[in-house]
């Protein structure tokens, strides 16, 4: 029997390609599914085909406006925890100073830490210091779970740089300005915007820490959530394909780009 | 005969960090005191780049996590407001109440993280040695989901598993379901509201926090020792027991941790997936805070939680022998 010896000789990548189908399957569905014209308020079962949704995105009341605040507040938690985070992340990488076993403890609990906990305490402390939960709030949560997250890949990055080339840089008559602006932070640019995109993703697609901090306000996931109670609009699913296709572009483009810097290198 | 698995050469992993020489060679020959002062400065440099992040960290991580641990402690309702009494009384009524959803934590997310590394490990392998110049294209396949809200993603699972899907119908007419019934993992012929929806949600959710770091630690893995393995006659799976497997620990150990810790706290799955009779302990938090809000319960809830969690995987690292963490 060939066929049986071929899946036996491939069994571990015919494995990975389930698991593969596994983690693609729900993408393919929310995709179908855009297409759907649902006979009741839930789009869960196909009923025909349509392009409704995709003609008229924002036609369901208040989601535009809470994905614009999602894609607000996750630009500006983006800029507080990577500015934040790297600082941390020079003063790790480059510098000896009491207690720094302490800091790195401190950077790497937020990452162990179950997201309820984090969320229901700094809730309970907003409310008992009487803050009024919104914009504000949220944004605080956001910089301070993402900023754990910029620490961790900045420093990897900087650990790894040489430091001879600042040495050599300064032996040039550099300014330690012109030695951090030229020198430093290009070779350091790779992890702070790596960073960067992972904090992007997480501020604009968390919904647990938010629930706790948003009050009434609503978030994009916070949308989602509520119309899984509510009813589900086609129009998330046109979202959530757009989303997945802006991402998957701006991986290739990227790609293709540090391959053509590679060739020409 | 077993392959005598050589150690690979330790990868050069700068411990710590060194201080970056001593760029002062701009300063020139100034005065002793000049020098000093400059030193002071750069002492001084450390701790001014740590204050604003580590400043936002204790007041709004750190405090909030002592404010919890005292609110546990408190008594009193939203009328007469609460007041610290050194009321231990809400763990324990905590813990009486509510330990099936601790249970069930403990057990959906341990199966979720075994079915994990069961289906991740296979394309984090296919991924390392097996892919070629679909590497980087698989890759990005595995990190695409995250690109896509995870709860329309989640949602999208009421859709496949729902009673009438073409995915259930096949299960029924395989008599698959009448498996799973008999192992209590499903209700009569249906999956959706049933704990194995629940499951495969948090399973689906965290793969990729399991296959990154399996494909980290197995893409540092050298071919040649698979070759070496091959030489002394060990069979292929001799090779994956005795050579391969050991020199991914570091993996599966950070994959289970990444996993297991977000997939205990997580309510979403048992919400969306799940009927009332497989709520999570994060459901019952959540509902205690936004709901009832009952915040001693929930602040007891939360460090009970944490406590689960720290001695569950505590037993874990003693288990799996290794101290590499992250």
């Amino acid at each position: 029997m060939p066929l049986l010896r071929w899946i036996r000789k491939n069994t571990v990548v015919i494995a990975g390609a389930l698991a593969l189908g596994y983690m693609v399957l729900p993408n393919l569905v929310v995709l179908l599914f855009s297409f759907n014209k649902p006979a009741g308020r839930f789009n869960y079962e196909w009923v025909r085909f349509s392009t409704d949704a995709w003609t008229d995105p924002c036609g369901v009341a208040d989601m535009c406006t809470s994905l614009g605040l999602s894609l607000q507040i996750a630009l500006w938690a983006t800029v507080g925890a990577t500015v934040l985070g790297t600082m941390i992340a020079f003063a790790l990488a480059r510098y000896r100073f009491r207690a720094r076993g302490a800091v790195n403890a401190l950077i790497f609990l937020p990452m162990a830490m179950p997201e309820v906990v984090m969320a229901a305490s700094l809730g309970t402390l907003f409310l008992n210091m009487h803050v009024s939960f919104g914009f504000w709030t949220i944004l605080i949560a956001h910089i301070m779970f993402c900023l754990s997250f910029v620490v961790t890949a900045v420093k990897a990055r900087v650990v790894s740089m040489d430091p001879r080339l600042e040495q050599a840089a300064q032996d040039l008559y550099a300014t330690p300005a012109q030695t951090f602006l030229r020198v430093t932070l290009p070779l350091a640019a790779p992890g702070i915007a790596a960073g960067a995109l992972l904090s992007f993703a997480l501020s604009f697609d968390d919904f647990i820490i938010t629930n706790f901090n948003a009050g009434s306000t609503v978030t994009f996931p916070m949308f989602v959530w509520g119309s899984a109670q509510r009813g589900t609009p086609v129009q998330i699913n046109v979202i959530g394909t757009a989303m997945f296709a802006i991402a998957v572009l701006c991986v290739l483009v990227g790609q293709a780009v540090g391959n053509r810097r590679k060739a020409r290198a | 005969m077993t392959a005598p698995a050589p150690t690979p050469a330790p990868p050069a992993v700068p411990a710590g960090a060194s201080p970056a020489g001593a760029p002062s060679g701009g300063a020139g020959t100034g005065a002793a005191t000049a020098l000093a002062r400059a030193a002071a400065r750069r002492r001084r440099v450390p701790y001014l780049l740590l204050l604003p992040g580590l400043a936002w960290l204790l007041v709004f991580f750190v405090a909030p996590m002592v404010y919890q641990a005292s609110t546990s402690i408190q008594t009193g309702s939203l009328e007469t407001g609460f007041q610290v009494t050194w009321n231990f009384a809400a763990y324990p009524a905590a813990l009486a109440e509510y330990w099936p959803h601790f249970l069930r934590s403990v057990l959906y997310s341990g199966t979720a993280t075994a079915l994990c590394l069961l289906i991740g490990y296979p394309l984090a392998y296919t991924i390392a040695f097996k892919a070629g110049r679909w590497r980087n294209l698989l890759l990005v396949l595995v990190i695409a989901p995250f690109f896509t809200s995870f709860l329309i993603r989640t949602l999208a699972w009421k859709t496949i598993l729902a009673d009438e899907s073409p995915l259930v119908s096949a299960l029924r007419a395989l008599h698959v379901l009448d498996l799973t019934a008999a192992l209590g993992l499903t209700d009569g012929s249906r999956i959706l509201a049933t704990p194995l929806a629940v499951v495969c949600g948090l399973t689906y959710n965290f793969l990729p926090f399991m296959i990154l770091p399996l494909y980290a630690s197995l893409e540092r893995v050298d071919g040649r020792l698979h070759e070496a393995a091959g030489d002394l006659y060990a069979r292929p799976f001799t090779t994956f027991r005795k050579v391969t497997f050991p020199l991914s620990m570091p993996g599966v150990v950070a994959g289970t941790l990444l996993t297991f810790i977000p997939a205990t706290g997580d309510y979403i799955n048992a919400e969306l997936l799940g009927s009332t009779n497989e709520k999570m302990v994060g459901n019952v938090i959540q509902s205690q805070f936004l709901r009832v809000l009952d915040y001693p319960t929930a602040a007891a809830l939360s460090f009970i939680l944490m406590a689960v969690i720290l001695v569950t995987v505590s037993v874990y690292i003693r288990r799996a022998g290794t101290e590499e963490l992250v």
